[in-house]
């Protein structure tokens, strides 16, 4: 489904990736982790088409197209979802009108003819159960005044309803606390399905106790330095990032 | 100035077939302070960056006769007209065959301006008719009121609550000349009454036209008014108009001024608030294309004590557009307690469009609360990303974005029909790229 080759990213002429390599398949969940400045977000942002990141070198081919020939919402209508870790307020838009706009503008993009106000409804409060979310919230602004956990159920319920095919979740656990954590990745495994692949981006392993990935990847300094299954995470947490990272800073020494 | 001696021999007619009263004096006062001012140029401080002397490089026509019809007028309602009464002007004159009272003479007097001037309003014209000059004391306001002919008068009277709102459709006719119109009007809002007003412009043909006028607002103890000005008229079609509203009793004043197209537009709202305990708010909303150029200048002048007065405008600037914001709050020594807010916001949208905006604060009081703001910013790249990423496209993010910032304005205008209709203007002014 997403295969990302020797992906190399610079911002600000700085290079924060330095040469990912990437396997994901469908019904796969795979977690990236790595300890602070590594270069997870970045990863995230290139995969999502954030235009301030420049890909230097590599390539990413997504459902067999070239991925970095697509805008940001093409890619979104291919079916890629990116969770952001801090989700945007935009007062003024409806997070209804919003949602409505984006599930037709991907309908539009698929050649589908565009939900009719009775089919939205019916869809949104399927959705609005399975993620637990309050109606209410959705009458508002875009995550205006939302609590941290209030915004990241938001991100949530937005990929329930876009149905995208590889969902990123970007530090989705950051500020949230402990029940916030478990309703959210409840959510995100109700949404678990043999053709939809994620990608969990964090720094804690405490998400996996609730999100059980196949594959672990731990990255650092711009590159994948040890993958493995959901085994690694625990290992990392009990001994720390340093168990894996200080052997490479050894190397890079020498 | 080219066409000064036209302005002269038409002024000199004017005068020779109405040569006496109140309104003549007032007219040979105007031509005189307007042959001595002249029009102002970018070196006067309120005009700097309006240059109004480029409109007289044109050979206009005050025009009195047009063939201007009901057809045309029907072509130009605004939503809700049926509940409404509708004062159509044509080249800047009050067409009395063309406007349609609804409400009952007992709740609402429309009537000729020259007629309210010599019968039972005599006195009240008199007192009220070029206040404002007080405050516009520049050759653009004396040019119209050197040409006072045509004018209408309103009075809403004491406690009555017309069932009807009052629009105003100003008709400039450039089907042949560039057409020059200097429509006066002077409205009284007695005692306890409630008045509704909108105005809007339409230039006919393919000339230039440009539309200078005053209208003066008079607001009695208790009173309730509403005011609405919707400019969306075509990219040559100019306009300098000056609101002058003088809340003379403990009254409520509400406005909001939407600027949507035009050749050089300059708005001057003034509001005079000579009674204690008045509110008012002013809202403003400019969303600017092409070559437009729109100015807003606001002025409040708190004389008396425990006023509230709260300005909210807010302009998006794209392609070469020019937009200027020039708030003015005056508080004299014994408007003590005065409540003051004033904000400009702005979204620029391309590198060749400006935006000149300047808070102006006079306080002579101590003990009153005054303040303001003002921001220029771009579209915000985080929330545009953001949208994007949801698969909107980003013509249509943007869209979105611009009508949100133009949403509290919008909110402003209270009648739905009237409401509904501006925001489908916004709507299709935003998304025609």
């Amino acid at each position: 489904m997403l295969s990302v080759k020797n992906i190399h990213a610079n911002i600000d002429g700085r290079e924060i990736l330095k040469g990912i390599n990437l396997d994901i398949k469908p019904g796969e969940v795979h977690a990236i982790m790595g300890p602070n400045g590594s270069g997870k977000s970045t990863l995230a942002s290139v995969l999502a088409g954030r235009e301030e990141y420049e890909v230097t070198e590599g390539a990413v081919s997504f459902l067999g197209k070239d991925l970095l020939e697509l805008s940001t919402e093409d890619r979104a209508r291919e079916g890629l979802f990116l969770a952001f870790q801090y989700p945007v307020e935009i007062p003024g838009v409806s997070t209804t009108n919003f949602i409505k706009a984006a599930v037709n503008e991907k309908r539009k993009y698929l050649g589908q003819e565009p939900l009719d106000a009775v089919a939205f409804l019916k869809m949104m409060k399927e959705k609005m159960a399975l993620v637990e979310i309050d109606q209410r919230l959705l009458s508002r602004s875009i995550n205006e005044g939302f609590s941290g956990g209030e915004k990241k159920r938001n991100e949530v319920f937005q990929m329930a309803m876009l149905e995208p095919k590889l969902a990123i979740m970007d530090e989705t656990d950051s500020g949230l606390d402990i029940d916030a954590l478990r309703i959210v990745a409840n959510g995100i495994n109700k949404l678990r399905s043999p053709d939809r692949a994620m990608l969990l981006i964090t720094h804690y392993q405490r998400l996996l106790d609730y999100i059980h990935p196949d594959f672990v990847h731990v990255l650092y300094n711009g590159r994948i330095v040890k993958s493995g299954k959901k085994e690694l995470a625990l290992e990392l947490e009990e001994k720390g990032y340093d168990f894996i990272t200080d052997d490479i800073d050894l190397a890079a020494n020498q | 100035m080219n066409n000064i001696t036209y302005f002269k021999d038409q002024f000199e007619q004017l005068q020779e077939a109405n040569p006496k009263g109140t309104i003549a004096n007032l007219r040979q006062n105007g031509f005189d302070e307007f042959t001595k001012d002249g029009v102002p140029t970018y070196r006067d401080e309120d005009w700097k960056y309006t240059n109004v002397s480029s409109l007289f490089n044109k050979e206009y026509q005050i025009a009195e006769n047009s063939s201007v019809t009901l057809v045309d007028v029907n072509a130009l309602r605004l939503p809700g007209y049926k509940q409404a009464n509708e004062l159509v002007f044509v080249n800047g004159r009050f067409m009395a065959n063309l406007s349609t009272i609804r409400s009952e003479a007992t709740d609402l007097i429309v009537l000729p301006l020259e007629d309210a001037a010599k019968g039972e309003y005599k006195d009240i014209v008199a007192a009220h008719l070029n206040q404002s000059s007080n405050y516009l004391n520049n050759g653009i306001h004396a040019l119209n009121t050197s040409f006072i002919d045509g004018g209408v008068f309103v009075h809403v009277l004491k406690g009555k609550e017309p069932e009807h709102a009052v629009y105003c459709y100003h008709i400039l006719d450039a089907r042949e000349n560039p057409s020059l119109a200097l429509p006066r009007s002077l409205v009284l809002v007695d005692e306890s009454s409630k008045l509704q007003l909108t105005e809007s412009y339409t230039t006919l043909g393919s000339s230039d036209s440009f539309n200078n006028q005053v209208m003066e607002v008079v607001v009695k103890e208790n009173a309730y008014v509403e005011y609405y000005k919707i400019q969306n008229d075509v990219a040559n079609a100019s306009q300098v108009s000056s609101t002058h509203i003088r809340q003379i009793g403990r009254s409520y004043v509400h406005t909001v001024t939407i600027t949507l197209n035009g050749g050089i537009v300059r708005n001057n709202m003034n509001l005079v608030l000579d009674a204690a305990g008045n509110e008012t708010h002013l809202y403003g909303l400019y969303l600017l294309k092409g070559k437009s150029h729109a100015d807003n200048h606001t002025l409040i002048d708190n004389l008396k004590p425990n006023c509230f007065s709260n300005q909210l405008y807010k302009g998006i600037a794209d392609d070469t557009s020019t937009a200027v914001f020039n708030g003015r709050i005056m508080v004299q020594p014994d408007a003590q307690k005065t409540n003051a807010y004033q904000s400009n916001k702005n979204i620029l949208l391309s590198e060749n469009a400006t935006i000149n905006t300047k808070p102006q604060l006079e306080i002579f009081a101590d003990d009153v609360k005054c303040s303001h703001g003002c921001t220029i910013g771009q579209l915000d790249e985080e929330a545009m990303f953001y949208l994007r990423a949801r698969g909107i496209p980003k013509e249509s993010a943007a869209v979105l974005l611009l009508q949100a910032f133009a949403a509290d304005i919008i909110d402003q205008i209270k009648p739905e029909p009237l409401r509904s209709y501006v925001s489908k203007l916004i709507y299709e002014h935003l998304a025609i790229q």
